[in-house]
């Protein structure tokens, strides 16, 4: 409860500052309105007006809150415009891309672990492919996958598993390996197979290292499915809502799209913490 | 079976390192028969832990012969010959006590039936009846210690290997589990090797003491102890007591080439 105050202090002065700098960039466009209709506009007539414009170019966060409510509790889920099903077309690719990535990153992991030579060969090429600029060569990989009939869904759920296998892979390598030497003598005193060294010791001593990657990777699968409903056009998705918002100068709905993925964001990395905490909880590594 | 247990022959072992060879064993002989209590000792780098990795397989000598119950070390190991205690617990977190102590046991494929019995008998050998179901972090180190020696008698090795596992302990602590080895060793007649600095630890513990020196690692002198089996702890001030740890001293000295 001592947090309180500091917590609450902190989102006042956010907020606060949040509505100056509203002010602040839409004050041009009020003027400019009032001198063309041959008005002067008095200092609190500005700032109202800077906070209810129709296309602000930074909304105030009632607007934002409005419109976020608007599409949301006000609006059937299955209409096209309720920022609920755009969100679940952005998350089932995102669940896709994930469960994909991680399994893959796992799989690498395992790989690179056993066997020498896929150390030296494969993980320089996995950091070669983060360093990719992945925005810029979205719209050639859902060509490339267009081409041979890979479309949608999948197509999405792909460069969220480009994006977020790389975490897992950084974070299990280095979890598989975290046993000491010493450890694995005693393994070896028993004469245990690697089979074993693998599911009595490594496995389970790369839990919290695994969990702490699938934080990370599930936040930005939601990125990668995002960035990868781009370049689809206007198919559903936070995506194609910022897309559109900013075809159309609709700076409120790009705003409710980002909200709308940052909570989704929260809510997912929240899940995994929570399926953390039991798993290690039932292993007797609560800390 | 013979009474042999450990046999070494001109035994050599020689590290590759980026700075030259570290001859980390030279010429080492050695025999040590069932039921001994041997005590390793000597400053670092003199090759006692070295040995004892050796016995158990986990270094290969690069020169000599050594045979561990008539048979090579990797012989030894696959017919579980030997329990290993580590200088350090390392009892798994994610596991109970005597989950850490059915470790072994699932290992090598112990019938699970046995398993229950066979942990109860260990932990009372080390007096820890009744943590079966703690978990290492509710456990003191002396006791983490305790139940890493029980994982090692689990699964019933004639010889028991002990990589310094004291060492990280309080002195207090030390004096009370080195008086239950002993009772632990009266009691299972087991042979065991164990690695240690201490002069005291060394004499209070063993039947037969290994003195050995650095640069090369190799064997001094081999005491022969004459004290009774029973051991309270104030046999430490006694006169054979103190004349078998001037003994020990005075080869340490002698191992120093540099005084």
């Amino acid at each position: 409860m001592k947090c309180v105050v500091p917590v609450l202090t902190v989102l006042v002065v956010f907020v606060a500052l949040w509505y100056a700098f509203a002010v602040v960039l839409n004050a041009p466009w009020a003027r400019d309105r009032a001198e063309r209709a041959g008005t002067e506009l008095s200092f609190t007539a500005l700032v109202a007006d800077t906070w209810a414009q129709e296309k602000p170019l930074l909304p105030a966060p009632h607007q934002i809150a409005a419109e976020v409510w608007h599409t949301t509790a006000e609006m059937r889920i299955t209409s096209k415009r309720s920022l609920v099903w755009h969100a679940w077309v952005t998350l089932s690719a995102t669940f896709a891309g994930f469960a994909m990535g991680a399994a893959l990153g796992i799989l690498l992991a395992v790989g690179i672990v056993h066997s020498r030579v896929m150390d030296l060969s494969v993980m320089p090429w996995i950091i070669a492919s983060q360093t990719v600029p992945i925005l810029a060569v979205a719209p050639m990989i859902i060509v490339v996958l267009y081409n041979i009939g890979v479309q949608g869904l999948v197509a999405k759920a792909a460069i969220s598993a480009y994006l977020s296998f790389f975490p897992v892979v950084v974070g299990m390598v280095k979890g598989l390996r975290s046993p000491d030497r010493m450890q694995l003598d005693q393994l070896h005193t028993w004469s245990a197979s690697r089979t074993q060294v693998f599911g009595k010791l490594r496995l389970p001593a790369s839990m919290p290292y695994l969990f702490t990657s699938l934080k990370v990777a599930v936040a930005i699968a939601l990125v990668g499915a995002i960035i990868g409903e781009l370049p689809t056009g206007a198919q559903g998705g936070f995506g194609s809502r910022m897309l559109s918002g900013s075809y159309y100068g609709q700076t409120l709905i790009i705003w409710s799209a980002l909200v709308g993925a940052a909570v989704c964001a929260g809510a997912l990395v929240g899940l995994i913490g929570l399926v953390q905490r039991l798993v290690l909880k039932r292993m007797g590594m609560a800390t | 079976m013979s009474s042999q247990v450990i046999q070494a022959r001109g035994l050599d072992l020689t590290f590759r390192t980026a700075d030259g060879p570290v001859h980390a064993l030279k010429d080492v002989n050695l025999s040590v028969q069932r039921g001994d209590f041997v005590s390793f000792i000597g400053p670092s780098g003199c090759g006692k832990t070295t040995f004892l990795r050796v016995v158990a397989d986990l270094e290969q000598p690069t020169g000599g012969e050594i045979t561990v119950n008539g048979m090579s070390p990797a012989e030894a190991r696959r017919a579980r010959a030997y329990g290993y205690v580590f200088q350090a617990a390392g009892l798994y977190p994610w596991r109970t006590i005597g989950g850490n102590i059915r470790l072994p046991l699932e290992i090598m494929g112990i019938p699970r039936a046995e398993h229950a019995a066979r942990v109860a008998r260990v932990l009372e050998l080390v007096e820890l009846t009744g943590f079966e179901k703690k978990y290492p972090w509710q456990l003191s180190g002396g006791m983490q210690q305790r139940a890493s020696i029980a994982r090692a008698l689990s699964f019933d090795a004639d010889i028991l290997l002990m990589d310094e596992p004291f060492g990280a302990l309080d002195e207090i602590v030390r004096d009370k589990l080195n008086e239950e080895l002993l009772g632990l060793w009266r009691r299972t007649g087991k042979t065991i090797g164990f690695v240690t600095h201490s002069i005291p630890e060394a004499v209070y513990l063993s039947t037969k003491i290994v003195v050995m020196s650095p640069r090369p690692g190799r064997i001094i002198d081999v005491i022969e102890s004459d004290l009774p089996a029973e051991r309270p702890l104030d046999i430490r001030e006694s006169p054979e007591f103190l004349a078998l740890a001037r003994r020990v001293r005075d080869g340490l000295r002698a191992g120093h080439g540099y005084d």
